[in-house]
């Protein structure tokens, strides 16, 4: 593959910055009875970070084609 | 109004354009010109993952438990991102073996072992085979539902079937036909389906839209958007409880293990195993799917939650919230929503079955029958010429068998919960071969005892907490067994191992399992060393990024074999053409023109092995590959090789040590060399400047008498004469200098001519005698040979010994006493060798001289003010001849007046050149 030899690493990253956001304690911050535009706020966290995950590991695999 | 032959008719026309798409891409895969090679096929036929178990089931859970559906889905996402770890090396590992399904990967990893395929087969088929009635009861049910349009009827209080009007018995007919057809339309040695996928990622395009059409539907059609529905949610007090993750503790507990489950079942399902690993093309697609599959992931589950509280909030209780994405459409009157979200429903079901039926089929054939068959019936089975279409008809009948079980578990099972809850319970059941599949690719100890210890704890805890209970809660075990536990054994309830509460019924499953499971894996492991094969094929799978730089090449292996046996054996699995076809493509990657010609070594037995393989598992493979081949088990220090890290690292420092010692010579050679040329250096610029100083001394003598003769015409014509015969004489000096220089230099650098032969030295002392008469008589010297008779011949170069005599001679008469000097010249044999003497009565070389006068421009006494009387490079062109020869040239050390030169030459030959006597004679 011709891609950078940090994307493992990256992807790793990646990996663990998720299972941070993802679990207890830091999800517990977002679990309140606070609404975004009428949306739960655990509701738009959640999605909120899928979406950038996705984004990352995005830009991560993209990235390096040279 | 929707007429039952309207939906079967739809149903029938997609199932039609299913057949379509699959046939179109097998016809583009025999052309070449695959469909399916590339990333976004790849990853939307992942999505095989969403079953109907996400497609109604998801809504269901989310009705029940609000965002507690999503750590199902969020777990596949971060799993993706290792998946450049462990995914692209089990790809490769796969590729490079012929590795066709989990199991057989498991068992080619611990040593190619039969029993452990086995094994993995059995948990796979025990932990699926509801999954798959899942998907029957949803497809069946949802049938149902529409059916009763516009009504909004559950299937449980709908009429009661029997079996053959049961829209169920003929799904799973259809899906094994359809499975049949395209999943086992050949064999083929790396077990892809380029149709198949094409319509699963078909399948997976329509599932999506299904469902985004029906989310947005009900969030924009229904409601005005995602913050309507919140808003309207929060003011049911039921509904409440469903924004929240839940009570800290258990909630994020289960949160956790949930997402850990998922993770490790979007790797080891068997149908996700086949897509991802089997089915690959190009391991490179997986970096794009990395980040797609997680993003497919997410579209389909924006929707959920709003089509749940909706949903939740349009019926009365009693609709069952698993089939929202069917019934809100239908309570709204919108019957082509309807049908759509059917179909919807219908593509995840149908990709789901098919793909884990082709799956667990390979698996049941490979892995399950054909070692049993090989064992039972080996003798039968090697009389037939081609099993081929034997192993074609095992997996066909496998994925009829597999499908009607399916069928069989659904109508016992029905709405009982062993049924209902089945998804999480098979991901826990699956999740079990994680540690010997992780294990395997990263950890080069794990051994064979060791993956099945943890197996078979793993999934024997599995049963006990996970399998058991759900039995019991359907009813078929005493529902005492849950409460109770077993025999009335406190500690012993399966919900509450040990006492252990607190954890929802799979978080608590899948905790003791995998502790049992890791547990016994790694303990057992590190218990024993594995044994020979187990160790080899641990070295292949670990290492495989570094072993296939050649991935032909097996790495230990000694035997002979031979290219029939090879070929027949190949040809009776994979067909006669098939394998011939194999074999020559083989053949032509190493230049040879056809099959006969190949060697029949370590690398074409690999080769048929990995052919095989592809067709009946590693294990089998291995077992009928050793039947032809004569192994030799690989030696004690291959095996230590492979055992010892340690070793390897010995080894490596070894070779460094030995690298430096071998640098330290070399720099040693190195150095004498440019002492030894410095030397020669030298050597040259005094031999220049010696050659300069002798030609200038004779140049000087004639440039002097010239320039006299030039300017003074008025010499007279006596000193004329004189001063003439000086200039000659001296020019012959310069012109025999010269010669000399250029023939010493000849000699040394080797490039001298020389005409060796067998001679009678006696002869040529006698004609040297003869040239250098004159000489003699001018100095009124006298010559006396004293020579042996019969002497043996010797080989040599007659001119050159002629040189080194009259050389010797015409010093010795130069030396001799004056007026009535005696020069004696004698022969001898001494030994195996001719010695040559010759001893003037001159005044003898002075001790300080005797050994410098051999090197060139050296001359006894003091050359600088003595008239110089020879060239200085007689003696040493002299000692060069001589030692060409084979002998030695030296001054004999003897009191006495007079000098006496020597030399030696051994003899050539037996044969005499005449008489045999022999007279020594010796100088006095």
């Amino acid at each position: 593959m011709k891609r950078s030899g940090m994307t493992g690493e990256r992807l790793v990253a990646t990996f663990l910055l998720g299972c941070v956001l993802l679990n207890y304690p830091v999800l517990f911050l977002f679990a309140r009875r606070v609404t975004v535009a009428g949306i739960p706020l655990v509701y738009v966290y959640l999605f909120g970070v899928w979406t950038l995950l996705i984004a990352i590991l995005a830009l991560v695999v993209e990235r390096k084609r040279s | 109004m929707l007429r039952g032959w309207v939906i079967v008719a739809v149903s029938f026309a997609y199932l039609g354009v299913l057949f379509a798409i699959a046939h179109w891409g097998d016809r583009r895969a025999e052309a070449g010109r695959s469909v399916i090679a590339n990333p976004w096929i790849y990853s939307l036929s992942l999505a095989v993952y969403c079953t109907t178990w996400t497609f109604y089931g998801s809504v269901g859970r989310a009705a029940s438990s609000g965002i507690g559906f999503l750590p199902v889905y969020l777990g596949p996402t971060l799993a993706a991102a290792l998946w450049w770890y462990a995914m692209r090396k089990i790809i490769r590992i796969s590729h490079a073996y012929r590795i066709t399904s989990i199991a057989d990967f498991v068992a080619s990893r611990y040593g190619k072992s039969q029993l452990l395929g086995g094994l993995v087969t059995i948990i796979a088929v025990l932990g699926v085979i509801p999954y798959i009635s899942l998907q029957l009861k949803a497809i069946s049910g949802s049938f149902a539902i529409l059916l009763h349009y516009p009504e909004i009827v559950m299937p449980a209080q709908a009429v009661a079937h029997h079996a053959f009007q049961d829209s169920a018995l003929y799904i799973a007919m259809i899906l094994a036909a359809f499975t049949i057809l395209f999943g086992t339309r050949h064999l083929d040695a790396t077990e892809r389906h380029e149709g198949l996928v094409a319509a699963i990622a078909f399948e997976s395009v329509v599932k999506l839209l299904a469902f985004l059409v029906v989310g947005a539907f009900v969030t924009f059609g229904i409601y005005q958007g995602f913050g309507d529905i919140f808003r309207k949610a929060q003011e049911v007090a039921r509904l409440r409880p469903l924004l929240e993750v839940g009570s800290a503790g258990a909630g994020y507990g289960t949160w956790a293990f949930l997402t850990v489950l998922s993770m490790l079942s979007v790797m080891f399902l068997p149908r996700q195993f086949q897509i991802a690993v089997v089915e690959n093309v190009d391991e490179n697609h997986l970096a794009k799917a990395i980040w797609l599959f997680p993003l497919y992931l997410l579209l389909i589950n924006v929707f959920v939650l709003p089509v749940a509280l909706g949903g939740l909030m349009l019926f009365p209780a009693g609709v069952d919230a698993d089939t929202f994405v069917l019934t809100v459409p239908m309570s709204q009157h919108r019957q082509e929503l309807a049908l759509f979200a059917f179909i919807g429903g219908l593509s995840a079901g149908t990709g789901m079955v098919i793909v884990e039926t082709i799956a667990l089929s390979t698996m049941v054939c490979n892995d399950l029958v054909m070692p049993v068959l090989l064992r039972l019936r080996w003798l039968r089975l090697n009389e037939r010429q081609d099993v081929s279409r034997l192993l074609v008809n095992i997996r066909r009948l496998a994925i009829t068998a597999i499908l009607l079980l399916g069928y069989a578990y659904f109508r016992i099972a029905g709405e009982a919960y062993a049924l209902v809850a089945i998804g999480l319970i098979s991901f826990a059941a699956v999740a079990q071969f994680a540690p010997a599949i992780l294990g395997g690719i990263f950890w080069r100890s794990g051994t064979r005892a060791g993956a099945m210890a943890g197996l078979l704890s793993g999934f024997a805890v599995w049963c006990y907490t996970l399998l058991l209970p759900s039995f019991a809660r359907s009813g078929w075990l005493p529902h005492s067994f849950l409460e109770e536990g077993p025999l009335g054994i406190w500690l012993l309830r399966p919900h509450q191992l040990f006492g252990f509460t607190g954890l929802d019924d799979i978080s608590h499953g899948l905790f003791w399992s995998m502790l049992a499971n890791c547990a016994a894996y790694v303990g057992v492991s590190i218990a024993r060393r594995p044994g020979v094969a187990e160790a080899s094929q641990a070295s292949l799978f670990v290492d495989v990024l570094r072993h296939t730089q050649s991935p032909e090449r097996p790495p230990y292996w000694r035997g002979s074999a031979s290219v029939e046996d090879l070929l027949a054996l190949t040809g009776r699995f994979l067909g006669p053409e098939r394998a011939q076809e194999a074999f020559l493509a083989l053949a032509r990657r190493r230049g040879r023109e056809a099959v006969a010609e190949l060697r029949p070594d370590a690398e074409l037995v690999h080769f048929a092995e990995t052919q095989l393989a592809g067709a009946i598992g590693g294990a089998s493979a291995r077992v009928l590959v050793s039947s032809v081949v004569q192994e030799e088990p690989p030696g004690l220090d291959e095996v230590m090789d492979i055992l010892d890290e340690a070793s390897q690292v010995r080894a490596y420092s070894r070779q460094l040590e030995q690298q430096s010692r071998e640098l330290r010579e070399a720099t040693a050679e190195l150095r004498a060399a440019n002492a030894r040329l410095q030397e020669l250096d030298r050597l040259k610029d005094d031999f220049i400047s010696n050659v300069t100083h002798e030609l200038r001394t004779p140049l000087t003598a004639i440039r002097a008498l010239s320039e006299i003769l030039h300017d003074d015409p008025r010499t007279r014509l006596e000193d004329r004469r004189r001063f003439l015969g000086v200039i000659v004489k001296e020019a012959e000096r310069l012109t025999r200098l010269i010669n000399q220089t250029l023939d010493l230099a000849k000699i040394e650098s080797g490039s001298a001519e020389w005409h060796t032969s067998e001679l009678d030295v006696a002869e040529v002392v006698r004609e040297a005698a003869e040239a250098t008469s004159q000489l003699f008589r001018d100095r009124g010297a006298r010559l006396s040979l004293r020579l042996a008779e019969g002497l043996p011949r010797v080989r040599a170069d007659r001119d050159r010994l002629m040189q080194v005599l009259v050389n010797l001679l015409s010093n010795a008469v130069k030396f001799c006493a004056p007026e009535r000097g005696l020069v004696e010249i004698r022969l001898a044999e001494r030994g195996a060798e001719l010695r040559v003497e010759v001893q003037d009565d001159g005044p003898g070389v002075a001790p300080p001289d005797r050994e410098t006068i051999f090197e060139r421009f050296r001359q006894a006494g003091e050359t600088l003010t003595g008239k110089p009387r020879g060239t200085g490079l007689g003696l040493p062109i002299s000692r060069r001849i001589v030692e060409h020869f084979g002998g030695r040239l030296w001054l004999e050390e003897r009191a006495g007046p007079g000098a006496t030169f020597c030399f030696s030459l051994p003899v050539a030959s037996p044969g005499r050149a005449g008489a045999t006597t022999m007279v020594t004679a010796r100088g006095g």
